[in-house]
């Protein structure tokens, strides 16, 4: 019998734990991650030659991690592609079955003449997690305005400070472990700004307060933060957030204000504080392009799209499970849950194992725990409020509100491809990645249909839909695949 | 203050001083340590920016993952290169790039066309006129 090949893209929490479970279950796999290290964004590993003794200091559960990552990369059956990036899924012709092929590419990010290859799986489990969602708001675009996760990824992968007086605004429980990594490595913190005021926080998790309590890892790391926080005197504060970024030629200056419950900005309320880094981030956005190559249906949720699963993991495609972040935004211990669940079955695992019990139900705490975050962490609705005609929304094409209002209530503004066209909004070179969501938002508003409404019969324009996930460049596209390697199965492609 | 790489006998990951290298950046030489990507090396030498936006408005880090394509630069002759991704090789020639629009409608680039057209790199954003939207209407 020859042995079931499982392709696991990603190898932060999710990935890691797929691998694992699916090597358990007997399939051969190959691991593989744009990073030259595992452990995602969560275990986000220190460069090797930093020679660091005391890596862990920086991390929770730093000795379980060690070992998932040592077991699984040096599991006989498991091949660990470093480096190495997934461009693009190609899809079966259509009628036929059979998986997406993975072409990849290996070599240092964005270099050139890497080697391509091809990986033709039995089974594929998409695990590329998600990146900071930033709302626009005037001056956003200055150097020193940071999403979050930037000055997270600085300090624990590079150990770089961002700054002496930083200030930390936005929405959702991320904040803290960026706050904490920030004083950590040695930063000043001058305060970290929860845009929902207590009232809605307190209803989100209230409603339901022991499903908080069932992610005990998550809750005792939120309570560590909240104790750093008042122990160095950063103040947090609800119902406030940066409206506003001023300076030459690099932030100096942040203009808070204090939010109604929809984000409406209270007039008067205004405060001008000296910074020199701004970090924002309004949640998470997941990475989309790979599971919408694969052909996976999306699943509308009140804190954005995701891909939509079953109860096994497993997308509308078949063969191809989708877990972490891209399926709902829950933080590691659910990734991880997720990620087992899915490696297992990609795997041939038995589904119906007396274990599985426990990571289900597991699991679906962890959806659970996703719902109560996005209802205790909404955006309010009236956050458009801060925009300006000037204010920059797309970033890389620097598209402005005032263009995309005009290009929107125009007649042919109507549909979100057609603004996209009209005013270059999304067409830079980050693909929509960052504004993308958010003209699908202001243009729907703007033309008076509800997010995702399809205008005048044409279908929705999908913010993520890239055919090309990962640049490629011209010569490396032209050259022929790398031979295969013994122990991966590789297409004839 | 400027960014700043934290002091090795003050990091309690007890990370050793770390193996000097050094790049060039638009011809002048900055300096860094193995292992540091080339924005972490820009940022601990002080530049917070280094790219120029159409509008001429300078860009710099701002997701530090690799999603938003706002720190890119040239790195040995390879255009689009997200310096937040790469890490720094001893030796690395950078320069800075611009999408400044001049006269004609080119984009201004501080590196030759011909590097340009060399290094191309290949994303929905070259079709994005037309066939973009194709792809973008089937099954959404
Ligand atoms: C910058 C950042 C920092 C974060 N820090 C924390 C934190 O400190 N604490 C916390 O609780 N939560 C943090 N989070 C939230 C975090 O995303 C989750 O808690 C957790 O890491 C999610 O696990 P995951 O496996 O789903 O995804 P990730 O951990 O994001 O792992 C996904 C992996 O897939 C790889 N990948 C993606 N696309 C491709 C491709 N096309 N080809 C090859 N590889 C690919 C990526 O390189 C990455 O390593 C952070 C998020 C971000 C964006
Ligand atoms: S900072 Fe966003 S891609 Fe480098």
């Amino acid at each position: 019998m020859t042995v079931r090949q499982v392709v696991v893209i990603g190898a932060g929490p999710a990935g890691l734990a797929a691998a694992a479970s699916a090597l358990a279950a007997g399939a051969a796999v190959t691991l593989l991650d744009a990073a030259e290290r595992p452990g995602g964004q969560y275990h986000r590993m220190l460069p090797e030659e930093y020679g660091a003794a005391r890596p862990g200091r920086l991390h929770h559960g730093w000795a379980a991690f060690e070992r998932l990552r040592r077991r699984v990369l040096g599991h006989p059956r498991c091949t660990w592609l470093a480096e190495t990036a997934v461009w693009a899924l190609e899809r079966p012709e259509p009628g036929h079955p059979g998986l997406p092929l993975v072409h990849t590419l290996t070599g240092p990010a964005d270099g050139t003449d890497r080697p391509r290859r091809t990986l033709a799986p039995d089974a594929l489990v998409l695990a590329p997690g998600a990146h900071d969602r930033v709302l626009p708001f005037p001056g956003w675009e200055l150097p020193g305005v940071y999403a979050a996760g930037a000055a997270q990824a600085l300090a624990k992968g590079e150990r770089l400070v961002i700054g002496d007086d930083v200030l930390l605004a936005g929405s959702g429980p991320f904040l803290l472990p960026v706050a904490a990594a920030l004083l950590e490595a040695g930063a000043g913190v001058r305060a970290v700004l929860e845009a929902n005021p207590p009232r809605t926080v307190a209803r989100g998790w209230a409603r339901r307060p022991w499903e908080l309590a069932e992610q005990p890892g998550k809750a005792a790391e939120l309570a560590e933060y909240t104790a750093l926080l008042a122990h160095r005197r950063v103040p947090y504060r609800m119902g406030r957030t940066v409206i506003e970024a001023r300076g030459d030629g690099r932030v100096e200056e942040a203009v808070t204000a204090r939010l109604r419950p929809d984000w409406s900005v209270i007039p008067g309320s205004e405060v001008t504080v000296a910074v020199d880094a701004l970090c924002v981030s309004h949640g998470f956005s997941p990475q989309l392009e790979l599971p919408l190559a694969a052909g996976c249906a999306l699943l509308r949720s009140p804190a954005g799209e995701f891909v939509a699963v079953d109860g096994d993991q497993l997308t509308s495609c078949p063969g191809v499970y989708a877990a972490g972040e891209i399926t709902g935004i829950a933080g590691a211990p659910a990734a991880r849950t997720e990620g087992a669940l899915a490696g297992w079955l990609a795997g041939g695992g038995d589904p119906a194992t007396p274990a599985l019990r426990r990571v289900r139900r597991n699991r679906d705490r962890g959806r659970a725990f996703a719902a109560r975050l996005a209802a205790a962490h909404p955006v309010g609705s009236a956050w458009p409020g801060w925009l300006r005609p000037e204010t920059v929304i797309c970033r890389c094409e620097e598209t402005d509100y005032g263009t995309l209002c005009r290009a929107a209530t125009e007649e042919a503004g109507a549909a979100p491809r057609v603004a996209k066209l009209a005013t270059r909004a999304g067409l830079g070179p980050c693909q929509a990645r960052i504004c993308g969501p958010t003209v699908a938002e202001l243009t729907a508003r703007l033309s008076g249909n509800s997010p995702g409404c399809p205008a005048d019969g044409l279908p929705v324009a999908a913010p993520h839909r890239r055919p090309i996930a990962q640049p490629i460049r011209l010569g490396e596209l032209a050259s022929s695949p790398a031979p295969s390697e013994p122990d991966t199965k590789e297409s004839t492609a | 203050m400027s960014p700043r790489l934290i002091r090795a006998a003050a990091d309690a990951t007890g990370r050793r001083p770390g193996r000097p290298l050094r790049i060039t950046v638009d011809g002048e030489p900055v300096t860094g340590i193995a292992g540091q990507s080339i924005a972490g090396v820009l940022l601990a030498a002080g530049r917070t920016s280094w790219r120029t936006a159409r509008s001429g408005a300078p860009r710099g880090v701002f997701c530090g993952i690799g999603v938003c394509f706002d720190c890119v630069l040239t790195v040995n002759g390879a255009p689009d290169v997200r310096a937040c991704r790469r890490r720094a090789a001893d030796g690395d020639v950078v320069t800075t790039q611009s999408r400044v629009e001049v006269a004609d409608g080119d984009v201004a680039a501080s590196q030759s066309r011909a590097e340009v057209a060399d290094g191309d790199v290949v994303t929905t954003q070259s079709r994005a006129d037309g066939s973009t939207d194709g792809a973008a209407g089937e099954g959404a």
